[in-house]
């Protein structure tokens, strides 16, 4: 795939960064084709913010390569910072700067000239929907503005390649529906890597889901992928009482579609199991009238979503299933 | 040299954007004020002891006002320069706008240059409001204007020493009041060094005498340049911004 070294705006190669004693960033590798949008999807700790630092060019890793746009981020550092826009987790905004004298400020730093600098505030403010507060001391703006605000300081000098450290973290449901919808327009020219650790945030936004867990990449696929391989496994929660735990798991066990009974709790006479299906099965009304027929009583059934660790157990287990194979 | 300029203005106007500055120079026009109060009631009560004794002996203005007040202005100086310096890269820290300096397509070396310029600006106009009590000399005596201005220009390199050396206290913490706090300890090091030359004459007491800033300023207050006083400024000034890329160098590798 030689012809494909040009067509990555993006390319992490072995990454490892080591604190003092702690390994942040574990041998990670991975590419971003032009104009496309990758999500960066992990738990909080995982490895994502410093990722994206060494990307930008905010710190040096300890071994391995990152290039963006073909230019290597120790080697040449200042062509890299040319090309990206980054906006860090916390905006990295002046409180006592109005949003226009803010974006002018950064517009010179990145090395817009004097002559299209209003014409590039003005653009961005209005793409980011930050106009009608252009006049206003940041410390007086709202979060969603001040991440919007944020939005359009990566965005200004017109970069081949946008970092943005959970861009929808803080805000209002209104507000993240806006800005994944303004971060999707923005897909295409520029090429996106966004951090997040809300799962579905990477399927309404993403062409593409890097997962990483503790410093590794548990997994790279296209979202459809991801998706297709996540979509109808689920779980559900039943509470049955009248009947000894064992024999009620044995039970359930033994019906037509369950992958698997993972006993949770027993309280009192009450006993939890959570009851995972096969793909594609819907196993619910099967093991309501099993727990009637039997003579048990069904307390509670209810369906149990699949959280990101799971998805990550689900996938790293998925992942040594195929190796072994 | 263009980011230079971009971030010096953007430091001055966070000066002037939020109360520090005015403080500063409203502290400062105080405490000059009674300083010079001080000094030109001392010279009239002089002058009319000689008038009555009948006795003329020479009164220079240059030598019983300016030269005290600009004296005390050094000393001044060290108590409010970690004023000045103490924000500069700690705030940035704080914030997590570091990370957006960091990032963009300019080098360290801007950074600091256009903080550390945008800093002696400000103790300059500090400075400024000093020449408001100052030209009452020049409106009711005759002082000589040419050894003054070498005092302010001596004020001027004292504080890029010691702002430099604030700069890479500063980047040393998040915290504001650490920052200040320590700086303020080596400004008040560097004047009280200077007082073991008093009654020390050994080869230790020589170079600690050697590093006080106000013993190199004194020369500047009379009017006097001196190469080596000016070579000692310059060196701190060079020292300090040296050390301060080296910290924020050492910072991304740590952050």
């Amino acid at each position: 795939m030689a012809h494909d070294k040009d067509d990555y705006m993006i390319k992490v190669d072995a990454l490892t960064k080591r604190y003092d004693r702690t390994v942040a960033v574990n041998d990670i590798s991975f590419e971003v084709p032009k104009g496309q949008i990758v999500g960066f999807l992990g738990p909080n700790g995982a490895g994502k913010t410093t990722t994206m630092r060494i990307l930008t060019c905010f710190m040096p890793p300890t071994e391995g390569s990152a290039s963006v746009a073909g230019f290597d981020v120790l080697k040449s550092p200042m062509e890299v910072k040319k090309r990206i826009g980054y906006l860090p987790e916390n905006p990295p905004v002046y409180p006592e700067m109005e949003v226009e004298e803010y974006l002018s400020f950064v517009g010179r730093l990145k090395g817009i000239s004097s002559a299209d600098l209003p014409a590039r505030v003005s653009e961005v403010a209005e793409r980011c929907a930050v106009a009608d507060v252009r006049k206003k001391l940041i410390s007086k703006l709202s979060k969603g503005y001040r991440q919007r605000v944020g939005l359009a300081q990566a965005i200004i000098h017109n970069p081949d390649v946008l970092i943005l450290d959970e861009p929808t973290a803080g805000l209002d449901p209104k507000q993240i529906h806006e800005t994944r919808d303004l971060i999707r327009s923005l897909a295409g020219v520029h090429t996106i890597i966004l951090s997040t650790h809300i799962l579905p945030e990477v399927e309404q936004t993403c062409d593409h889901v890097v997962i990483i867990s503790r410093g590794k990449v548990v997994a790279k696929d296209s979202v459809q992928n991801l998706t297709s391989r996540l979509r109808g496994q689920e779980a559900v929660a039943v509470e049955v009482s009248g009947g000894a735990a064992a024999a009620i798991q044995q039970r359930l066990e033994q019906l037509a579609g369950v992958a698997r009974v993972v006993p949770r709790e027993n309280r009192h006479e009450a006993h939890t199991f959570e009851v995972e299906s096969l793909p594609g099965q819907n196993v619910r009304a099967g093991l309501a009238r099993a727990v009637v027929e039997a003579g048990w009583d069904l307390h509670e059934l209810r369906p149990v979503a699949m959280s990101l660790e799971e998805v990550f157990l689900e996938l790293t287990a998925s992942e040594q299933k195929e190796g072994v194979q | 040299m263009r980011s230079v300029l971009t971030i010096c203005r953007k430091e001055l106007k966070s000066y002037f954007s939020s109360p520090i500055a005015y403080l500063l120079m409203a502290m400062y026009a105080v405490i000059f004020g009674f300083f010079f109060w001080n000094a030109v009631g001392y010279f009239v009560n002089i002058s009319f002891q000689a008038a009555m004794s009948g006795r003329s002996f020479p009164m220079d203005v240059n030598e019983m006002i300016i030269r005290p007040l600009l004296m005390n202005t050094s000393v001044i100086g060290l108590f409010l320069i970690p004023m000045i310096s103490m924000r500069l890269f700690a705030e940035e820290k704080r914030s997590g706008t570091i990370e957006l300096l960091l990032t963009s397509p300019v080098s360290d070396m801007a950074i600091i240059l256009g903080k550390w310029l945008a800093a002696v600006a400000l103790y300059a106009c500090l400075l400024g409001i000093s020449l408001l009590d100052v030209a009452f000399l020049f409106a009711y005596g005759n002082p000589d204007w040419k050894p003054m201005l070498i005092g302010y220009l001596g004020l001027l390199l004292q504080a890029g020493g010691l702002l430099a050396i604030g700069a890479f206290i500063s980047t040393t913490t998040k915290n504001q009041i650490i920052a200040g706090g320590v700086t303020f300890g080596v400004c008040l090091l560097l004047w009280v060094f200077e007082w073991v030359a008093g009654y020390e004459t050994t080869a230790w007491a020589a170079v600690m005498a050697y590093m006080s800033v106000v013993r190199h300023y004194e020369p500047f207050s009379k009017g006097v340049i001196d190469t080596k006083d000016v070579v000692y400024f310059a060196s701190v000034i060079f020292f300090g911004l040296f050390l301060t890329a080296r910290s924020l160098e050492s910072l991304r590798w740590r952050a």
